[in-house]
């Protein structure tokens, strides 16, 4: 009898096996991308409804690790409408921040990769379609019409560069055409003011380690809305800070999206946050959408077991709790995932057909949106 | 900055004081004795005294017939009236014998230190950013190889190509036979053509570590969040790289290359005996086999206040490389 193996072991021919694998699918894919002097056909696209600032459509974004493929993002599709706020919420390791991520093009390389599904990106007159931007174009894109807010304010700063000239930097790659390093530093204390540092002269010549996380978060916000980009992702942008400061940094990004009328995809793990924020609210669960909607129909009529588990998990001001309820189990394996749905081995609701494939999507209404067996004969009854 | 420097300065001499106690209890406690070995020399002559005799008579022409501690304080004497003494050795003043040698270890020192930093500083980078490409593998190899290879095996394999079967450079020496002959630029040409193998030898081997050391810290550098930022404003590739992430390498690499001051002076022994080059190295070792303090202390607490130097020196250029340190 074979000596059982333990869960996720590999041996090492298999391991190499892998990666050799892994290697040649992301070459290729990397190949791809370094190309220089693609033809514009082959990445401009048409949207949609030109209503919508992004439309992420089937996306899937692997990573190929040497234990196998981690299907981190499987078939996402969303849309952000230009002007509004989409919250994206989900515990850690759903594939949020990858799904970003891979709206910046800024996966890990080479081993993070779109491997199918397009990101369109409405400029207005143009629209690119991210996952076939080649590196020489998407350099434009970056920070210009798309920027980042990042989880980690402490660490997300160069260290050696003073705050003035990191974010001069921005504006002179991309609006400096024309101006003069009077004219970049001025909008740089303009920035700077807009994010409500009042100092901005002193934190122009400051470096980063001078200044308090919530103040560096500031900074980091000024960056993204250098160029007025027409999206600004916020990546966690208030987990590391304090309340208070979050505080401020909601409302700031609240003013500022208006100010510019850019759009903001918002993630977070803080269903609070999410309420304060967001027009829409996508749910994800293991890498894939499992419910959508407005925030009012997430909130108050939240349909998918996981989305109503996340929200009894969270606690309620004036309601008096023994124990915070938790959803039981554990997310699956990201390598092997099951062909059934990814939440019913947590599921408090399971009913007949769970055994099957995934769910498909249900409309419950046309923004609210389930993958869910519970909603089927809703489906059949329509 | 001033107060730090003059205080660190003064902190230096105190160390200094006892370093150079401890070189000369060391020297003094050698089993080789010059004066031992002179004296028995000397009563081997027909006719001569003896040993006892001679010994009692070199003890004292030589002033060591004080204890150790004794000693040290009439070196230390001699050394601030600016007497550094005759090397027992080589029987010229300390100073001349180390003038002599030095400096040709120092241009083989300096062109194989800057030869290091050119090579091994781009490589390491190169091998960072293509991590796991046959790039980065063919460059750990070679530096693994450097790493590896000893040193007389290295420079005998190249004596054996490069002189022997192709016959480009002579087997030994610092100069040619018709050096004599040669006009002056004919003369430095025939030193540089002199130096190409053991500069080599001693680059080859020391890229390996630098290299090394510049890709773990490249690759920690690559990884940060700052780095992810840089690309998310959407600068080039070339622009991350070489100005936000070369930036904060530089802040490991300059403590090693402060600390490779002394380096610079104390000559390599091995190379230079391989090669029968009269640097430092082979008359440091010479004079120290036969007991030769004079020299041997001069040339230890010159390399001890070039440590201390180097190390000096590191401290302020951290201070100027990175922001966050300020030397108060």
């Amino acid at each position: 009898m074979a000596k059982k193996k333990p869960e996720g072991y590999l041996s090492a021919r298999e391991s190499r096996r892998i990666s050799r694998e892994n290697r040649k699918i992301t070459n290729a894919l990397e190949k791809q991308r370094k190309r220089k002097n693609v033809p514009e056909s082959e990445y401009l696209t048409e949207m949609k409804d030109p209503n919508n600032a992004v439309e992420f459509d089937n996306l899937h974004a692997y990573f190929f690790t040497d234990v196998g493929t981690v299907k981190a993002v499987d078939g996402v599709t969303f849309e952000v409408p230009i002007g509004k706020t989409v919250g994206v919420v989900g515990e850690s390791g759903c594939g949020k921040s990858v799904t970003s991520l891979s709206l910046m093009q800024l996966l890990q390389r080479p081993q993070g990769q779109v491997v199918e599904g397009a990101i369109r990106l409405n400029l207005g007159d143009k629209a690119y379609d991210i996952a076939k931007t080649p590196q020489e174009q998407m350099k434009h894109l970056r920070g210009n019409h798309i920027s980042m807010i990042f989880q980690e304010p402490m660490t997300s700063l160069n260290p050696v560069f003073r705050i003035g000239a990191q974010i001069n930097e921005v504006i002179e790659l991309h609006d400096g055409s024309g101006k003069t390093r009077e004219e970049i530093k001025a909008r740089t204390i303009e920035l700077l003011e807009m994010v409500g540092i009042a100092n901005s002269e002193g934190v122009y010549k400051m470096f980063p380690h001078e200044l308090s996380g919530g103040m560096r978060q500031r900074v980091m916000i000024a960056m993204a809305l250098a160029c007025n980009p027409k999206v600004i992702i916020a990546d966690e942008p208030t987990t590391a800070l304090d309340v208070t400061i979050q505080a401020q940094v909601l409302d700031l990004l609240r003013n500022l999206k208006d100010k510019i009328n850019s759009s903001i995809m918002f993630i977070t793990h803080d269903l609070g946050v999410i309420a304060e924020m967001a027009d829409y609210v996508v749910v994800m669960y293991a890498g894939r959408i499992v419910e959508k909607g407005t925030a009012e129909e997430i909130f108050a009529h939240p349909a998918h077991p996981y989305t109503i588990g996340l929200m009894a998990s969270k606690p309620v001001v004036g309601k008096q709790v023994d124990k915070l309820y938790s959803i039981p189990g554990k997310v699956p394996n990201p390598v092997n995932m099951p062909d059934y749905c990814y939440f019913k081995d947590r599921c408090e609701m399971c009913v007949a057909g769970c055994n099957g494939d995934y769910p498909c999507e249900v409309s419950l209404s046309p923004t609210h949106k389930v993958s869910c067996y519970r909603y089927y004969d809703r489906k059949e009854g329509e | 900055m001033r107060k730090y420097i003059i205080k660190r300065i003064l902190l230096s001499i105190v160390i200094l004081f006892f370093v150079a106690l401890i070189i000369y209890t060391l020297m003094r406690c050698l089993p080789t004795s010059y004066i031992e070995a002179m004296a028995r020399q000397k009563s081997m002559q027909p006719g001569s005294k003896s040993f006892e005799e001679w010994m009692d008579q070199l003890t004292k022409m030589y002033n060591m017939d004080k204890g150790i501690i004794p000693g040290y304080f009439a070196w230390l004497g001699s050394l601030f009236r600016g007497e550094f003494g005759d090397s027992w050795k080589w029987t010229v003043p300390v100073v001349e014998k180390f003038h002599d040698t030095v400096w040709v270890s120092f241009v083989m020192g300096a062109i194989s230190f800057v030869l290091e930093l050119l090579i091994a500083i781009p490589l390491g980078i190169i091998a960072a950013t293509k991590q796991y490409s046959k790039t980065d593998y063919t460059i750990s190899i070679i530096a693994l190889a450097g790493i590896s290879l000893p040193t007389f095996f290295f420079a005998s394999l190249l004596k054996l190509l490069f002189s022997v079967k192709l016959g480009w450079f002579d087997l030994y020496g610092l100069v040619g036979r018709s050096y004599e002959y040669l006009t002056p630029m004919g003369q430095f040409w025939d030193k540089a053509a002199h130096l190409v193998m053991p500069v080599t030898t001693l680059t080859v081997l020391s890229i390996g570590g630098l290299m090394r050391y510049t890709r773990t810290n490249m690759l920690e550098v690559l990884n940060a969040d700052y780095i992810r930022t840089a690309r998310a404003k959407g600068l080039s590739e070339h622009k991350v790289i070489y100005t936000h992430a070369f930036r904060n390498t530089l802040i490991p690499l300059v403590t090693i290359i402060g600390g490779s001051l002394p380096g610079l002076f104390s000559g390599a022994l091995i190379t230079e005996t391989l090669f029968g080059i009269p640097g430092i190295g082979y008359a440091s070792y010479h004079s120290m086999i036969s007991g030769d303090i004079p020299f041997s202390m001069f040339y230890l607490v010159f390399l001890a206040v070039l440590t201390l130097a180097g190390n000096l020196i590191s401290d302020i250029l951290y201070a100027v490389v990175d922001p966050r340190v300020r030397i108060a």
